[in-house]
Formats: structure tokens, C-alpha cells, sequence
């Protein structure tokens, strides 16, 4: 059996930065259980020996030159932002107030 | 003539362009007036393009006139997947996140098509960030099948198969992450190829999982579908998964398919895992009939044992949902997207929680979720870590089997087109539908799906899927083109023609 | 905030010993990010040297910089570590919102150079050797400025804005070992250790390494335990010390702070701290906790880094000499007093002596004109010395001209001036300007006869062995030859004269 419990699924969301709500909560626990218990049982097919595979098809050494590309304007770079001042992004604070 | 040029392959269509006995201009306009008739009613589109496709076509025309030189499907329209980026459309991946987006940027894709000007219908309906199987999961509603609107037409590329299926377009981009283009291929009787991973750029393709995701063509014909790859396909600097190497013409591998005997002394490898117990009958004996006639055109055929396949699901919906989980966590309403205020002055910690909250549907945050504890210390090793090693096992498998085989083939999907409402609210059992497709995009191999018939119990269609080891594309062209021509012959019609009694639309 | 108690600091040393582990972040001089082709410069306008690849848009993808991949392989062989064969980056996953993808890309269980050591001095003379982890490739943060509330602080602020420029410049994180046994030392250590990596990337070329810009920044890591204690003390972090100075200072504070605490029977609390210059404190951050899951995993949009024998080969044998064997070699090789040779190295003109000495000029000499005329006309200047029209074969020139007598160290002063600006070169200008010393006697001994002639009283106290007399006719020998005789000549002749 899996140890999903409500307490974990609250404790990933907010890992994962989502305010789930109580019942998604419970829903969430009761699915991720069921699919847990069903996906763990990969372990049985591996051993320590069992390279991993990262990426599906081998290559290394992928690089760019050093070379200085065209940017996006400022007006580009904002233009999809919720809200913006003084050409930058604007959000609210980061912190509580102490 | 307009009804006409809509039921034209995209091949058809470049030939009568080229010898100017149909304008762009003409052929847009009569995909145009497809697209208004056939309405909300299969509901393929979340953006239409009208004007820009037609100023595409315009600009076709009188170059053509002009006597340059233009591609091959120059003026030839299409549909765009609504996960890829575009400077003139909005962009949602089917999410609320994303609603009203336009990117500043083209993705390569995008752009190659823009260069090569087919004229871009608009954008695609989809899962929400290409999560599901059947369209069920977007957050603007889902498409329906044109061969039976009560009907799922495939996920998460539904737009994509449907727009095709129902004429709206002959050709469509689509996105196949675990069998995103070849599922909804299979179910609408039309043809869908994922290509090797690297083949395609995936500059611009709103990331669901890095590693697996690979864009590919929709069409209604293996010829058409290779056209489109040679457009797409191509090293592209900006994708630094994208393989260097030219891979070859699939337009010529098509060709040579349809040529008679060209399936002479080809070994095609049943994967033992992937037939029987769990298909549908119909769906098996569709895919047994079209063994046989490939074994009559001179195949031969040989028994392939994948042990490891049995773990091919699970180990994708650890790796999918935990890359998923990091790629989507630039969903926090600082640059792009959406923003959700909750009450008082609350900081941007919160902000950004209330957001993902209310812009992700219920099978993204899931995913997510389960991606987050995939990687979490302490689950690391024995999920996400574990998975990796699976990934190699199934290489290996791949690896044995293609040492006894030129190309594996099995059913596309275990069934045919589902209703709606059927899985949605079972996770397993929706994760099911991708059992064949998944174990291509663990091991980054091509595979296309051909549409072979209907199945008798209750008139779907049924597709065939084929994979070939990777860089090896053209393979599947070949087969897939020379199995259509075999069928085609049979029926005295094409796949497609049998759906031109489509139901009410 | 209140100022935390304090132990004195001997009182600490005796009762605890000090372990320190430092982290430094050098920002790489590459003219593109680390992965897009954006300009690697965050002074400019916000969000202008910005694209979809580094604000993190949806359907971008990164691509590495090979300057970078290969800047970091020279500091790894600069500080004697192994090159990895196989490298990769991950993905370090939180959400910060200067962070555009909300994952930092980030080399992880695979970092390109490690298992390396530097040996570094003291201000005592004594030299430690600290072992160096690794050092691996990262991107960098963009820049968040706080608005409203406590004047910029992230404390109480109405809101903050975000500017991307300096998102994906490329950084090489510089990871130590602890060090051990440093004891009353270990602050010296700390601001010595960062100088000497600031030192080696300076002379690799591959960053500004300028700390007061940012490009090198350090956190610090300090636990104190008992004398005789096994387990290692519960550990701080302190975060973004930019100078030297800083460094020594924040360190030496967290030993008083930690020790005041323990010393009370209280526990240190796992944390970054923060350091205040103003005020030469620090104050605690987040505390490290559960939360801190950063769930790495290999970033799929990147494929592993495995450079060949053949490029690390390239790049160990394109290596500068380390810079603390330099200043030894050099040292011995000038016969520099210790002081006069620390004055050339404080005054960072350790390039230019070097020169000067190349091109002809005397050690002595080089040390001379650099650190005394130049250095203050650079100063007046409000230049960097490097920034002035001189170059050290003039310096060797104008050295040569006044070490054969040409000309005098006045007249020197006012080539050195000419050649600033732009006048052309030492032995140009003297020609031009008829500015060699007068050597013909003969000129001198007029012009001497004429002011003995002019003042007799002098000439008699000459003549009466007050030889300290002969200064008045010399200096009005000097001024009517306009500066250009040698003044120890002129003075032989003058008591020659008077007394013939
Ligand atoms: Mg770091
Ligand atoms: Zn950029």
C-alpha cells in the first residue's frame, strides 16, 4: 500500500505551488493512492545494476557559439504580463509583513 | 469544385497548385467555407486564422505567377496544434493559464511552415497542455469524432485528428508525447507519425515531458504525412535535443511503398505483448486481416517478445508527470498568463499558489502533483530514478526486437473511439488507451499509425501502428504507404471515403 | 532587529573550534548567456536583454554556451581539479520569482571540475591548504528591487519588480571542503581564500572579477563546536558577502554570535543569515527546512557535457602561471623588499612592472614610476592606470632616459606627462622639446661664472669651506638652464670654479 496520505498531498501542492482546495485534497489522496500502488511496481523489473536512460536518443556535446543574438524589445519582453511598472514585472511582495 | 478540393490529399492539391488549374486563394477559401459549414459542431478549432491564411494564399498566388520558385506545399493550408507557438495567434495549450496568450516568438515549426507558406488555418484544440487522451481535459471544451459526435476523437491531439477527419484541412501539426498524434489518428481514421525524437524541433512546442514529446504530421494519407515531415523535420540549433543528421526524403520512402512488391521480403515483428487479451475484437481482427494481406504482398512475418513493456505505463506516468511538473512550473503569473488575486494583501508566494489553483484543470494539478512526489527526496530513487532504468529496459527490448525485424506493428489503440464521459473520471483506466503508443516515446523511436478498415461490431475506425528503430522514419513511410495501397485496392476507395456520409456535419 | 550578543573573540577561540565552508559564484565574462544569445550585461535598461529563452516563455529551450562550458574547465584546472569525463545539468526546482522558469538550471551530482585544492596565505605568513569540492556551471537569477516599506527592503515592501537582464548569466559555483584548524585565523582565511579565486579567474581572463559589480560573491558557512568535540556544529550561511573586507568581518561576527549562543546553552538554528554592512551584523533568513526539496533531476532539454582529452589538454596548456607562484617568482626575481613588493600588489600593477621589466627597465626603476608618478597622475585622473596612453615600453624608455643621465627625474615627470597626452613617445618628446640635460661643461661654466660673479658673499663662504653655500649658485644655475643640467654635475663645477 501506498503512503499517500492528505497530509502529503498537501504537503506536494504546496511544494508545487497550487492552494488545493479540501476536497481536491481528499480526491487527490484517493487517486494518487490507486495509481502509486499501481506504478511502484516497476521496481520489481530493475536492479542496482540497471543504467539509467535520461534522454531517449545519446548525443553530448551540444553547444552555441558565443555569439551575441537579437533580444526582444522591453515592450515584447512585457507583453504578456499580468502587470508591469517601470519596465519590469510587477508582482506582490515576497514576504509577510513582520 | 470547392466541396471537391476539400476532399483532395495535400499531394493532390501541391499538383493542381503547380499546374495552376486551382489557386490558393481558391483552395483556402474552399477550406475556409468547410471549416463554417462544419461549425461548432466537431468543435477542432480554439482560434481560426481566416485573414492571415488567406493573405498567406494571396502571397502564393502571385509569386507563382510571378514564376518563383515555391515549396512543394506552397498554398497547401493547415492546422496548428494549439501547443505551439505563434506571433499571430493566441497560444493556450488548452489551458485557462493561457487563455489570450500571443507569444512574441514563432516556434521553428511554425516558422518552417511560414517560410515554405501554407496558409495557417488556426490552432488546434487539445488536453489541457496536451494531458489526456481524448480532448476531455481542455479547458475550452472538447472536440468531438466526426465519425460519431458522441465520440472521443483521440488525445490529446483531438483538434488535430478531427480537423483532418472532417475535411476542415488536409494537413494538421500535431504533438505525440506518449501517443498524443497517433491515438487520435487511429480513432478518426486518419494517419498520424510520431518521428524520432530529435527529428522535428521542438522550439516553440509548449513542453509537456522534454524527454518524450516529438511534433509530428496529421494527415489523411501516408504520402501527405511524409511531405509534411520533410517540411518540418531538420536540425535546428535552438533545440539542442534535435538530431544533426539529414534522416532522408520520406516523401521518396512513401513513394517507393506504393510501388508494387515493395513489401517483398520485409520482416515485420508482432510484438507479443501488444496483441490479444485486452483488444477489441474488432480492433484485432481489423489488425489481423491487414497482417495477412501484408504477408500475401511478399512480408514476412516473425513473433517479438518485449518483457519489459509490461512496465512501459507506469514508468511513463512517473517520467511524464515529473518533467511536467518542473516544465509547468513557469505557469506562476510573473511574465505570461493568467493571475489569480485572492483577498486582502496577500504576497506573491500566494498569488502564485491561487493562480495554479484556479488556471490548471483537474488532470494538470493531478499530474503534477504525482510528478512532485515522483521527485521528492525520499521517492526519488524508487519512482522517478526507477523509471530511468526502465526506460533502458524497454530500449533493450526495442534494441532485440529490431534485430529480428525491420519493423514492430501492433493495433494503435486497444479500442476503438470511446464515448465521452467513459474514462474521464478513471485515471487508469484513461491511461490505458496509450498502452501501445508509450513504449515509442520512452525509447525515442519513430512510429505511425495507418488507418485499416472499421471495425465490424460498431463501424470505427481501426489503425495499425508500426515503429521502426530510430532515425529510421522512412521505413515507416515505406510500410505504411505500401499497407494504405494494398487496402485501398481492396476497398476500391480510400479510408477516409468511408466516412463522407459524416453524420450530420 | 537587535544586534545578537557577542562573545569576545578570544574568549570564543578558546572555548570552540571553527569550521568554515566557503561558496563562491563567479560570474563568467562571455559575451552571451549561458544559454540563449542574449547580451551577457544586466546594467542596461530592464527587460532589454531579454528573450524567450532566459524570462522562461512557454515552448523555449535552452542551449549551452561553449565559451562558458570551456571557462569553467579552466577554473577547475586552475584549481587542480579533475575535469569530469561526463557532466550533466539538472534542474533545481523552487518558485522564486526572480527565477524565470521557476527551476534553476544547474549542474547537480555532475559538476563539470572537482576534487580540487588551493593554497592560500594568511596575513601571518601562514599558508593553508583548503581542499576544493567542486566547482560546477549554473545560470544566474534576475534582479528584484522591492518598492515601498522599509527604504528597498524585502521586509514590509508594497511590491517588487523584476528585471531579467541578468537571468542565464553564467556562473561558476566554487564549492570548498570545510576547512578545519584555521582557528583564530579562519576569518583572515575566508577573505584570503575568495581573494586568491578572485586572483585566478582575473588571470584566467574569464571574469571582470570585479566583487564591488558582483561578479565574485561569496556565502559563508560557519559552525563552531567545542575543543575535543567530534560532530561538526550546526552550520550558517551567510549570503552575498561582496567584499573582502565583508567577508572577514561576517565571518568573525558568526563566530562570536554562535559561540555567545552556545556558551548559553542555547542551539544554533540551521539558516542563511544575511550580512548587513552598514551595521556589521548579520540576521537570519529562511530557516533551512523541510521545504527546501529542490527534487533535481537531469534537464532533458540538455544533453550531457563530455569534453575530450583534447580540449582540456588545449586549455591546461593555455593556462596562466598561478598567481600566488607569480608574485613568488617575481618577488625573488626583482629582489623586492617584502613591503615594496606587497605596495605593487595592493596597487595591482603587478602586469604592468612585469612589462616594463620585459621591455628594459630596471625592476626598481618600473616599481618606481608606476607606483609613484603614474599611479597619481592616474588618480588625478580618477582613471584605472591601465586606462592611461602609456604603455610599459614607454615607461622602460623614460626609465632608460633618466638611469643614462639624459634626463633628470623632473624632466621625467613632465615626459610621462606629454606622453598622456598623446605627445608620442619619452625619447620623441625629449627630442622635440630639446629637453636632454645639458652636458656641454662649457654652457655650465658661463652660466656658473656668471652667478658666482653675481653673488660674492657666497663665493667667499665657498672659498672658506662652507661648502653647504654652493646650494644658492646652484640653484640659480639650475633655473638659468631651465632644469635641464644635472644638478650633481652643476655642483662639481661649482665648487671647481669657486675654488680655481
Ligand atoms: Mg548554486
Ligand atoms: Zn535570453
Amino acid at each position: 500500500m501506498s503512503d499517500i496520505t492528505p497530509e502529503l498531498v498537501r504537503h506536494l501542492a504546496s511544494l508545487a505551488r497550487i492552494d488545493l482546495k479540501e476536497d481536491e485534497v481528499i480526491r487527490f489522496t484517493e487517486q494518487l493512492a490507486l495509481i502509486v500502488d499501481s506504478v511502484a511496481k516497476i521496481s520489481n523489473a530493475i536492479d542496482a545494476s540497471t543504467p539509467s536512460t535520461s534522454h531517449p536518443i545519446a548525443m553530448s556535446n551540444v553547444y552555441r557559439d558565443d555569439v551575441v543574438e537579437p533580444s526582444l524589445s522591453q515592450e515584447q519582453a512585457l507583453s504578456g504580463a499580468p502587470d508591469q511598472a517601470q519596465g519590469r514585472f510587477k508582482v506582490n511582495a515576497i514576504l509577510d509583513e513582520e | 469544385m470547392s466541396q471537391d478540393l476539400t476532399r483532395k490529399t495535400a499531394s493532390e492539391l501541391a499538383q493542381l497548385l503547380a499546374t495552376k488549374e486551382v489557386s490558393a486563394v481558391e483552395v483556402t477559401k474552399a477550406h475556409l467555407d468547410r471549416i463554417a459549414s462544419v461549425g461548432d459542431s466537431v468543435h477542432s478549432f480554439l482560434h481560426h486564422n481566416n485573414e492571415s491564411a488567406l493573405a498567406t494564399a494571396k502571397q502564393v498566388d502571385e509569386l507563382r505567377a510571378a514564376g518563383e520558385p515555391l515549396a512543394e506545399l506552397a498554398g497547401v493550408p493547415i492546422a496548428v496544434k494549439d501547443n505551439l507557438t505563434t506571433t499571430d495567434a493566441p497560444t493556450t495549450a488548452g489551458s485557462k493559464m493561457l487563455e489570450g496568450w500571443l507569444p512574441p516568438y514563432d516556434a521553428t515549426v511554425v516558422a518552417k511552415l511560414r517560410k515554405a507558406m501554407l496558409p495557417i488555418l488556426g490552432k488546434t484544440n487539445l488536453d489541457e497542455f496536451a494531458m489526456g487522451s481524448s480532448t476531455e481535459f481542455s479547458a475550452f471544451g472538447p472536440s468531438r469524432n466526426p465519425w460519431d459526435l458522441e465520440r472521443i476523437p483521440g488525445g490529446s491531439g483531438g483538434g488535430s485528428s478531427s480537423v483532418v477527419a472532417s475535411f476542415q484541412a488536409p494537413l494538421a501539426i500535431g504533438s505525440d508525447t506518449g501517443g498524443s498524434i497517433r491515438f487520435p489518428a487511429a480513432v478518426t481514421g486518419t494517419v498520424g507519425i510520431k518521428p524520432t525524437y530529435g527529428a522535428v524541433s521542438r522550439y516553440g512546442l509548449i513542453a509537456l515531458a522534454s524527454s518524450l514529446d516529438q511534433i509530428g504530421p496529421v494527415t489523411r494519407n501516408v504520402l501527405d504525412a511524409a511531405l509534411l515531415q520533410d517540411l518540418i523535420a531538420g536540425h535546428d540549433p535552438h533545440d539542442s535535443t534535435s538530431l544533426p543528421e539529414s534522416l532522408g526524403s520520406m516523401a521518396d520512402a512513401a513513394r517507393a511503398g506504393l510501388q508494387p512488391g515493395s513489401l517483398k521480403g520485409i520482416k515485420v515483428g508482432i510484438i507479443k505483448q501488444l496483441t490479444g487479451a485486452g483488444f477489441q475484437a474488432g480492433v484485432t481482427t481489423r489488425f489481423e486481416e491487414s497482417l495477412k494481406l501484408m504477408v500475401e504482398a511478399g512480408a514476412e512475418l516473425v513473433e517479438v517478445d518485449c518483457p519489459s513493456f509490461e512496465y512501459a505505463i507506469d514508468a511513463y506516468y512517473l517520467i511524464l508527470p515529473a518533467e511536467a511538473s518542473s516544465n509547468l512550473a513557469k505557469f506562476d503569473s510573473v511574465r505570461f498568463g493568467a493571475r489569480t488575486m485572492p483577498e486582502g494583501n496577500p504576497t506573491i508566494e500566494r498569488v502564485m499558489a491561487a493562480t495554479r489553483e484556479a488556471g490548471f484543470g483537474p488532470e494538470v494539478k493531478r499530474r503534477i502533483i504525482l510528478g512532485t512526489y515522483a521527485l521528492s527526496s525520499g521517492s526519488y530513487d524508487k519512482f522517478y530514478g526507477a523509471a530511468l532504468k526502465v526506460r533502458t529496459l524497454i530500449q533493450r527490448d526495442f534494441d532485440a526486437a529490431f534485430a529480428k525485424a525491420d519493423v514492430l506493428v501492433s493495433p494503435t489503440a486497444p479500442t476503438t473511439a470511446f464515448k465521452f464521459g467513459d474514462k474521464v473520471a478513471d485515471p487508469l483506466a484513461m491511461y490505458l488507451n496509450d498502452v501501445a503508443t508509450i513504449p515509442a516515446n520512452l525509447a525515442g523511436i519513430p512510429g505511425i499509425s495507418v488507418p485499416i478498415g472499421l471495425a465490424p461490431e460498431d463501424n470505427l475506425p481501426v489503425g495499425i501502428q508500426f515503429l521502426a528503430p530510430a532515425r529510421q522514419d522512412a521505413k515507416l513511410y515505406h510500410v505504411g504507404a505500401a499497407l494504405e495501397g494494398i487496402l485501398e485496392n481492396l476497398w476500391g476507395k480510400r479510408m477516409i471515403d468511408f466516412a463522407n456520409e459524416l453524420k450530420g456535419i | 532587529m537587535a544586534r545578537a550578543e557577542l562573545m569576545d573573540y578570544e574568549k570564543a577561540l578558546e572555548q570552540f573550534e571553527v569550521v568554515i565552508g566557503l561558496e563562491v559564484h563567479i560570474e563568467l565574462n562571455t559575451k552571451s548567456k549561458m544559454f540563449c544569445g542574449c547580451r551577457n550585461d544586466f546594467g542596461d535598461e530592464p527587460n532589454t536583454n531579454v528573450c524567450p529563452i532566459c524570462i522562461g516563455l512557454p515552448g523555449s529551450l535552452p542551449a549551452v554556451n561553449r565559451r562558458a562550458v570551456e571557462s569553467s574547465i579552466s577554473i577547475g584546472l586552475a584549481l587542480g581539479c579533475q575535469i569530469a569525463p561526463t557532466g550533466r545539468f539538472s534542474r533545481k526546482n523552487y518558485f522564486y520569482p526572480d527565477l524565470a522558469k521557476n527551476f534553476q538550471t544547474s549542474q547537480y551530482d555532475e559538476p563539470i571540475a572537482f576534487e580540487g585544492s588551493l593554497d592560500v596565505e594568511v596575513p601571518s605568513g601562514k599558508v593553508f591548504t583548503v581542499a576544493i569540492e567542486r566547482a560546477h556551471m549554473e545560470e544566474d537569477a534576475g534582479k528584484l528591487t522591492h518598492i515601498g516599506g522599509d527604504t528597498g527592503r524585502i521586509q514590509g515592501a508594497d511590491f517588487s519588480l523584476v528585471d531579467y537582464n541578468r537571468a542565464g548569466v553564467p556562473l561558476v559555483e566554487i564549492v570548498t571542503k570545510p576547512v578545519y584548524g584555521a582557528g583564530a585565523e579562519a576569518p583572515e582565511l575566508a577573505a584570503a581564500y575568495v581573494r586568491a579565486i578572485r586572483d585566478i579567474v582575473k588571470s584566467l581572463g574569464v571574469s571582470e572579477a570585479r566583487m564591488e559589480r558582483g561578479n565574485v560573491r561569496c556565502d559563508a558557512n560557519v559552525s563552531i563546536r567545542p575543543h575535543g568535540q567530534a560532530k561538526l556544529g550546526t552550520r550558517t550561511e551567510t549570503k552575498n558577502v561582496n567584499s573582502l573586507r565583508s567577508i572577514e568581518r561576517a565571518v568573525r561576527y558568526e563566530i562570536q554570535r554562535q559561540a555567545a549562543i552556545l556558551a548559553k546553552g542555547g542551539t544554533i538554528t540551521q539558516e542563511t543569515r544575511h550580512w548587513h554592512e552598514d551595521k556589521g551584523s548579520t540576521s537570519a533568513g529562511r530557516p533551512k527546512s523541510d521545504a527546501d526539496d529542490y527534487r533535481y533531476f537531469p534537464e532533458p532539454d540538455l544533453v550531457p557535457v563530455q569534453p575530450s582529452t583534447e580540449l582540456i589538454e588545449r586549455l591546461r596548456a593555455a593556462l596562466p602561471e598561478n598567481p600566488a607562484d607569480r608574485r613568488k617568482r617575481l618577488m625573488g626575481e626583482w629582489g623586492f623588499a617584502e613591503l615594496e613588493f606587497r605596495d605593487v600588489v595592493n596597487s595591482g600593477l603587478l602586469d604592468e612592472l612585469e612589462a616594463a621589466v620585459a621591455a628594459g627597465a630596471t625592476p626598481q626603476a618600473a616599481r618606481k614610476w608606476y607606483t609613484g608618478e603614474i599611479a597619481r597622475l592616474a588618480n588625478s585622473l580618477d582613471k584605472d592606470v591601465s586606462e592611461l596612453a602609456i604603455t610599459p615600453a614607454d615607461v622602460a624608455e623614460l626609465a632608460g632616459l633618466v638611469e643614462s643621465g639624459k634626463i633628470n627625474d623632473r624632466i621625467g615627470r613632465e615626459v610621462l606627462q606629454a606622453v598622456i597626452d598623446g605627445a608620442g613617445n619619452p625619447a620623441k618628446i625629449v627630442a622635440d622639446r630639446g629637453l636632454e640635460v645639458v652636458s656641454d661643461d662649457g654652457a655650465l661654466i658661463a652660466a656658473i661664472d656668471a652667478a658666482l660673479a653675481s653673488q660674492p658673499d657666497v663665493l667667499a663662504k665657498i672659498r672658506e669651506g662652507k661648502v653647504q653655500a654652493a646650494g644658492a649658485v646652484i640653484g640659480a644655475v639650475m633655473q638659468a638652464m631651465k632644469g635641464q643640467a644635472d644638478a650633481a654635475r652643476v655642483r662639481e663645477l661649482v665648487l671647481e670654479r669657486a675654488n680655481a
